[in-house]
């Protein structure tokens, strides 16, 4: 199970943090050419990061956020990135099911012109504004590419006539993305947090999208990682208790039994899943060294 | 107040350098001795110079401890044959250019601070007249890097480089602002071993100590090989009750200190003693109880050099009692040292000195000294710096041999000697990034090519010795481009 737990903003024209991203102990890196990179930089962006992908073995799973697909530079970044076969499409400012649906038809020309097996691209949808918050659910059912669904807050509250504050002005979005993702069985990814030098607050956020329900959190920083991870690493009890359905799944699939059942009650699909989760969670963090 | 029978009675203090410097005995071909506790803000050095150059004085030794970018006069000295020889342990800006372009027709002679100090004290490097500026000192010349009479602003902290020049020059000339009443004790240098004192109006800027390095690092580099170093000394056994540290002044070295300080709460476990430059987080450190002494050679901001005038524990050694290889000295005592490198090779070893143009801009330092001494030498230090890479297959300069390191932390893996596999086995054990360091070497020459040779020529400008005296590399002359 790949975690999410935190997704590293690199911006796409930056050599030495493209050079460097990799070492980092974040779950996924988003290189970015939309709105990091000034215009007159969106040629050298697309080549710096294109060559990063095919030269640079990252050890995280990798995205690149690309222009809007509808103009000239968004086609340009598809035909510079989709043949790399290396990275997750973001597109940005996702309104409506539709956008999706076209960008992943330009993603399978690109397929098919590059022999590249179809739907092997996947894609992430950026959610930045009211529109694409109240058509979430279309969004995330829209495309089989979709592996997840991300909040962009800063122009959503601009367009919502507010600004970031403690988590109110956003609750009705982060509600909306995660019904979206969950019905669509996808990833919910929260909204960057730009003030890197307040930890406490930054930290109070990640509490309160993690109790959400959030898979993560998109960063801008490296000093960021750690304090996601800490606060994603799941308690001694959830742990145990995944342990628990683990073996019981085990011992289900060795009896040839279609059902798993965990003292005497059966055990649901939903919690089976999350305790793979946990599982995958326990070991990223090192809670748990290896499963018995 | 000062006692003025005692200062009038004295016939040590001289208001006028130039009658201090007659009265030494001053003379063609001599050598002249510098401390550099005041780093860059360092005044002594060229006020002295000009008035030796004023009596036409020549062809004098210059054996300072450091020469900093404040030292760039230098270069006319040098240029009027008033300076014919440079005994030092570093330099650094425009001298440091002139010298490896060729300015001095004689090399000039790199030793450790420990190699110095065992120098000076077997008459190896005889100085005749040490010129050391003082914070404060008495009418009779007992010295101190700050004052006990009041907390002014004046003040170095340690002055341990300049401990071993009183004891052993022929002549010891202190220069200080102001008198202290009589007796200035405790102190670190002592009136049996002082000639003259001269009253200047200024002797340095003690902002010049920060070299600008000693805050906490944001750098998100830096903070993981700070983070990985940590680990890396809790893995291998050394965090135990009473174990010993020497941390750098360098962005990582000093987040290795907080990483470290994490752990060590963490476990309840207080460090005997922490040696060298010593900066503010170490001093924060002490002051919480996580470490029971400071020996200090080399305060490294204002803060170290206020603690070694009010913290009980926090005491002034000098470079002999640091790093002397004569007999044994503080570090022999150090558990682990955390020290940094310009470049390091696959053989371990350690250039400091050399940038990689080959020209000269930086200092030997303490490393060797240390690194030989301690029970583990860490190096942490980036694969590549921009374009350039630090780990290669030749260092430029040969600073520290690499039998003396043990362990290097980059940020894309750590690799330990091949003489020190018990290290590696607990470092494997831990599970950390452990790597060759040929696979180190490889993955900086992947990501930032191999440097063409550096064109130089066959003139030497500076020899290196080892920690005993023994040459150990030298540096050519940089071919100036064309």
């Amino acid at each position: 199970m790949k975690l999410l737990r935190t997704m590293m903003f690199v911006p796409g024209n930056n050599p030495g943090m493209i050079q460097d991203a990799g070492i980092y102990p974040c779950d996924c890196l988003m290189f970015d050419l939309e709105d990091s990179v000034a215009q007159t930089s969106k040629v050298d962006a697309r080549y710096l990061v294109q060559q990063a992908l095919l030269t640079i073995d990252y050890p995280q799973q990798l995205v690149v956020r690309i222009n809007d697909p509808y103009t000239r530079q968004g086609r340009q970044d598809l035909e510079a990135i989709v043949p790399c076969q290396k990275a997750i499409i973001r597109l940005p400012k996702t309104e409506t099911a539709s956008d999706v649906i076209n960008c992943a038809a330009i993603i399978t020309e690109l397929e098919k012109k590059y022999d590249i097996p179809i739907n092997q691209t996947k894609m992430m949808a950026a959610i930045e504004g009211p529109t694409g918050v109240l058509n979430a659910r279309e969004i995330a059912l829209s495309s089989e590419r979709l592996i997840g669904i991300a909040l962009g807050a800063e122009d959503y509250v601009t367009s919502m006539k507010t600004t970031r504050g403690s988590g109110e002005e956003l609750f009705f979005a982060r509600s909306m993305i995660l019904h979206a993702a969950r019905i669509a069985n996808i990833a919910a990814i929260d909204t960057v947090y730009s003030n890197v030098n307040d930890e406490e607050g930054f930290i109070n956020e990640v509490k309160q999208i993690h109790q959400l329900g959030f898979d993560g959190k998109s960063i801008i920083n490296p000093r960021q990682i750690k304090p996601v991870h800490d606060i994603y690493v799941p308690s001694e009890k959830e742990i145990e208790k995944a342990l628990q359905i683990e073996a019981a799944i085990k011992e289900a699939n060795q009896r040839g039994l279609g059902v798993v059942s965990l003292n005497g009650k059966m055990v649901d699909k939903p919690v089976v899943e999350r305790a793979k989760r946990t599982i995958a969670l326990a070991m990223a963090s090192g809670a748990l060294k290896e499963i018995l | 107040m000062n006692n003025v029978k005692n200062l009038s009675d004295s016939n040590k203090v001289f208001y006028d350098l130039k009658d201090a410097i007659i009265k030494s005995g001053l003379k063609d071909g001599m050598t002249i001795s510098f401390h550099h506790h005041f780093r860059n803000g360092d005044a002594v050095i060229n006020q002295v110079m000009s008035v030796i150059a004023e009596l036409g004085i020549k062809n004098l030794k210059l054996a300072a401890s450091s020469l900093i970018d404040v030292h760039e006069p230098l270069i006319e000295y040098i240029k009027k044959g008033i300076v014919t020889k440079i005994e030092t342990s570093g330099i650094r800006g425009k001298l440091a250019d002139e010298i490896s372009n060729g300015l001095m027709k004689e090399p000039v002679i790199f030793r450790s601070h420990g190699n110095r100090a065992a120098a000076i004290a077997s008459g190896e490097l005889n100085i005749d007249v040490a010129f050391l500026g003082v914070p404060s000192t008495d009418c009779r010349g007992n010295a101190n890097g700050f004052s006990w009479e009041e907390e002014c602003d004046l003040l170095c902290g340690s002055i341990g480089y300049a401990m071993v020049d009183a004891k052993w020059a022929k002549k010891t000339i202190l220069l200080t602002p102001q008198l202290a009443e009589y007796p200035n004790t405790p102190s670190s240098i002592t009136e049996d071993q002082v000639d003259m004192i001269v009253l200047v109006n200024n002797i340095g800027d003690p902002k010049g100590i920060v070299s600008g390095a000693t805050r906490y690092t944001k750098n998100p580099k830096e903070l993981l090989m700070a983070e990985m170093t940590a680990k890396v000394i809790d893995a291998v056994g050394i965090l135990k009750n009473n174990f010993s540290m020497q941390m750098g002044t360098g962005g990582a070295s000093l987040a290795t200190a907080r990483f470290l300080k994490e752990i060590m709460v963490n476990k309840g476990i207080v460090a005997s003693f922490a040696l060298g430059g010593i900066t503010q987080q170490i001093v924060e450190m002490h002051e919480e109880g996580l470490i029971k002494k400071i020996l200090d050679v080399q305060s490294f901001d204002l803060g170290s050099a206020h603690s070694a005038r009010n913290n009980r524990f926090h005491t002034v050694i000098s470079a002999s009692q640091y790093a002397s290889s004569l007999k044994t000295s503080a570090v022999n005592s150090l558990d682990v040292v955390i020290l940094s490198a310009l470049e390091i090779d696959t053989s371990f070893n350690v250039n400091v000195l050399t940038g990689s143009d080959g020209v000269l801009r930086g200092a030997i330092g303490g490393h060797p000294d240390t690194a030989a001494g301690a029970k583990c030498s860490i190096i942490i230090a980036p694969l590549t710096r921009g374009r350039i890479p630090t780990v290669v297959k030749h260092v430029d300069t040969m600073v520290t041999e690499g039998k003396y390191i043990d362990i290097l932390v980059t940020e894309r893996g750590i690799a330990v000697n091949p003489q020190r596999k018990d290290l590696a086995e607990m470092i494997m054990k831990a599970g950390l990034p452990l790597k060759s360091i040929d696979e180190l070497q490889q993955m900086a020459e992947k990501m930032v090519g191999c440097p063409k040779p550096i064109p130089k020529t066959n003139r030497i400008v500076g020899i290196v010795l080892n920690r005993n005296g023994e040459l150990l590399d030298k540096v050519y002359q940089v071919l100036e481009e064309q």
